[in-house]
């Protein structure tokens, strides 16, 4: 294997709020806690969770778009998460993200081309004689004709507004995008031209992606591997084809067994989660997981558990479960 | 069997500055009594607008300028704004996508449900706020009695979600109309509604509409389906037909472009090229063929009937006359 595009360790992002009329009462959102991973060059790693988890703050913390509480992100044998915004910068360019909703993050007074030429002209990555070439040249790469340069956002459909978003990532010719809910605003149509898309990018390019989802079908289709969030950690992470086939973490079954089949006559017996998600400003002590669990026990209660490999690159964070084939799932039934 | 609602011919349009625009073109539809119908389309293929009409609550500048929509004898459509107020929560429910909107954030929550059963029932207010809980109990809210004073900001999505389901259900009514009730909320709390309406639906004779851009989760809740593209309905049949016979290439695309929990990945998905039209820029014909691998010269020609598919379920039909040629040869 090659060595790590990044090196993630402990990363942390509390946020602080005042609460109380006055603000007198403070408190401490636990979005990110402890995430550990190593990304590879190329590779496709997704993170999924509902709402809440800390998926996106960690692609925020990552990036450093979110100043992290706590932990390390190793790129190019630098601390990123230690950095202002102008020893940052440098970075910023191998480092991309593109967005849910391109309405809200394209400028509307720009032009598609304006809009484009602004990170190459930045980074002086052509000058403005090559600029034309390279704006035809993305607009290509992204599926649509030259001619949009010229044209606003507000001009664009929905799946042509994301390829600009695309588009102005892959402007500055970066190494790894964070597509953070990049397709989930899209009608399912357009979803895969644009995943597809991405596909082809990747290959193209040698594009290293962090995926952040929360639709689990798509995830099973594009990713290398998968990691599964429940409030603020890590539950899984493994390659996944394992993810989808042997799911370990009970939280990961719930999450699986609660997906819609496109199948009428697809068999209903669901893991059923019970209540919902607890509030981050004061997670259950021990394993966060412990108080929808099935397989809950005493020492869930009291004890965070380890991410540890069960097989190969499969990492779970759970003390019911204690290898790969065997867990106390069917014994607490 | 007979049909709660028949819709014929429904034509909306969207007043523009350049003159009308045409959103929904000729809808047909029925509903059976007890049915549970999915309405599948993408944004803007008309599918909440229709349903909207049903009820007369069109956003300003949107009408319905042509067709009926027979409920229980009357047409919906002609109908006044008294009449159908009569008409809306008590015998037709409504649950709308997005429950922070919908919901009064300065009014208790079962002051909310009850308001709607002491203006439309007439019920006493002790016994409507008793009534409200008991609604509460039903659609799985855990403690009730102290949700009833809680105000929308103070519940979870989901629970939001739940007290709109309440509300749809207070008025007792015949036609419960799910408008991507389940869109904003996370996939284990999505699965927790939908078998909370199903098991609703299970216990009374109610039929429900369910529109969604979701084919996978319908797939579980309908009897029948209805995919909807750019104003019109080009496939309606009984859901085992839908899925075992796509027949319309729309249909048949947006189930290929479906990623699945059981295909190849890192596999390309079939998509399909190009976006629906805009309204009042509708192609000649049928409004599928510019995007349509299988189109051909007569397309365009005149918008396509729906017609019983040769050989499938008998009330399988589409809109199509490619595909209905294809399935007879």
């Amino acid at each position: 294997m090659t060595a790590p595009l990044l090196q993630i360790r402990n990363l942390k992002k509390h946020f602080d709020l005042r609460l109380g009329a006055f603000g007198e009462k403070g408190a401490r959102v636990h979005a990110l806690d402890d995430f550990t991973v190593d990304i590879v060059e190329g590779e496709t790693l997704s993170l999924v969770g509902e709402s809440g988890c800390g998926k996106s703050t960690t692609g925020f913390a990552i990036l450093n778009l979110h100043r992290p509480s706590g932990g390390s992100v190793i790129y190019k044998g630098t601390d990123l998460a230690g950095l202002d915004e102008d020893a940052m910068r440098p970075f910023r360019r191998d480092l991309q993200i593109v967005f849910q909703d391109p309405y809200s993050t394209l400028n509307p007074r720009m032009t598609i081309g304006e809009a484009l030429s602004e990170p190459i002209l930045f980074h002086a990555l052509a000058s403005k004689a090559e600029l034309p070439a390279r704006l035809a040249q993305l607009l290509a790469d992204v599926g649509l004709s030259p001619r949009f340069a010229s044209r606003y956002p507000h001009e664009l459909s929905g799946g042509q507004r994301q390829r600009v978003a695309i588009a102005r990532a892959l402007a500055c010719q970066p190494r790894f995008i964070v597509c953070d809910e990049a397709i989930s605003a899209l009608d399912v149509s357009v979803q895969a031209q644009i995943l597809n898309l991405l596909l082809d990018l990747q290959e193209k390019y040698q594009l290293t992606y962090l995926f952040i989802a929360h639709d689990l079908a798509v995830v099973r289709h594009i990713s290398d591997r998968v990691g599964v969030m429940y409030l603020g950690r890590l539950a899984e992470l493994a390659p996944s084809a394992s993810l989808f086939a042997t799911p370990l973490h009970p939280y990961t079954r719930a999450l699986l067994s609660a997906v819609p089949e496109a199948n009428p006559r697809a068999p209903r017996d669901r893991q059923m989660l019970q209540g919902e998600v607890p509030s981050p400003l004061s997670p259950p002590s021990g394993c966060r997981f412990h108080s929808r669990c099935p397989l809950a026990r005493e020492t869930c209660r009291s004890q965070i558990p380890e991410m540890r490999a069960v097989a190969p690159g499969h990492l779970v964070a759970c003390h019911a479960v204690t290898s790969a084939t065997s867990t106390n799932w069917e014994a607490s039934e | 069997m007979t049909a709660l609602l028949e819709i014929k011919g429904l034509t909306i349009d969207i007043a523009r500055d350049d003159g009308p625009a045409r959103v929904v073109d000729g809808i047909t539809l029925s509903l059976q009594q007890g049915e549970s119908l999915g309405i599948v389309g993408e944004s803007g293929c008309g599918k909440s607008l229709t349903m909207l009409s049903l009820v007369g609550l069109l956003p300003n500048r949107i009408r319905a300028t042509g067709g009926t929509a027979m409920f229980g004898g009357r047409d919906l459509l002609k109908m006044n704004a008294r009449e159908l107020r009569a008409v809306r929560g008590s015998e037709i429910g409504f649950i709308f996508q997005d429950p922070m909107t919908s919901l009064n954030p300065v009014m208790r929550i079962g002051d909310q449900i009850a308001e709607a059963l002491i203006y439309q029932k007439s019920i006493p207010k002790p016994a409507a706020l008793s009534r409200a809980e008991e609604l509460l109990a039903l659609v799985g809210i855990p403690s009730p009695k102290d949700r009833m004073t809680a105000y929308p900001h103070e519940l979870s999505g989901g629970m939001r979600q739940r007290v709109m389901i309440a509300m749809g259900l207070a008025g007792g009514p015949k036609l419960l109309i799910a408008d991507e009730p389940t869109t904003a909320l996370d996939v284990t709390i999505q699965a927790q509604i939908v078998d909370l309406v199903r098991d609703l639906k299970s216990k009374s004779d109610m039929s429900v509409v369910w529109i969604t851009h979701d084919l996978a989760l319908i797939a579980g809740l309908a009897d029948r389906i209805a995919v909807l593209y750019a104003g019109t309905v080009v496939e309606d049949a009984p859901v085992n037909a839908i899925f075992d016979r796509p027949t319309h290439p729309y249909t048949r695309g947006l189930l290929a472009s479906l990623p699945t929990l059981s295909d190849q990945p890192m596999a390309r998905l079939a998509s399909i090229g190009g976006t629906p039209p805009e309204p009042g820029r509708r192609p000649p014909g049928c409004p599928f063929a510019p995007r349509c691998a299988m189109a051909i010269a007569a397309c365009a020609d005149a918008v396509p009937q729906l017609t019983a598919v040769p050989g499938s379920d008998p009330r399988h039909r589409v809109a199509c006359i490619v595909t209905t040629r294809e399935a007879t040869a």
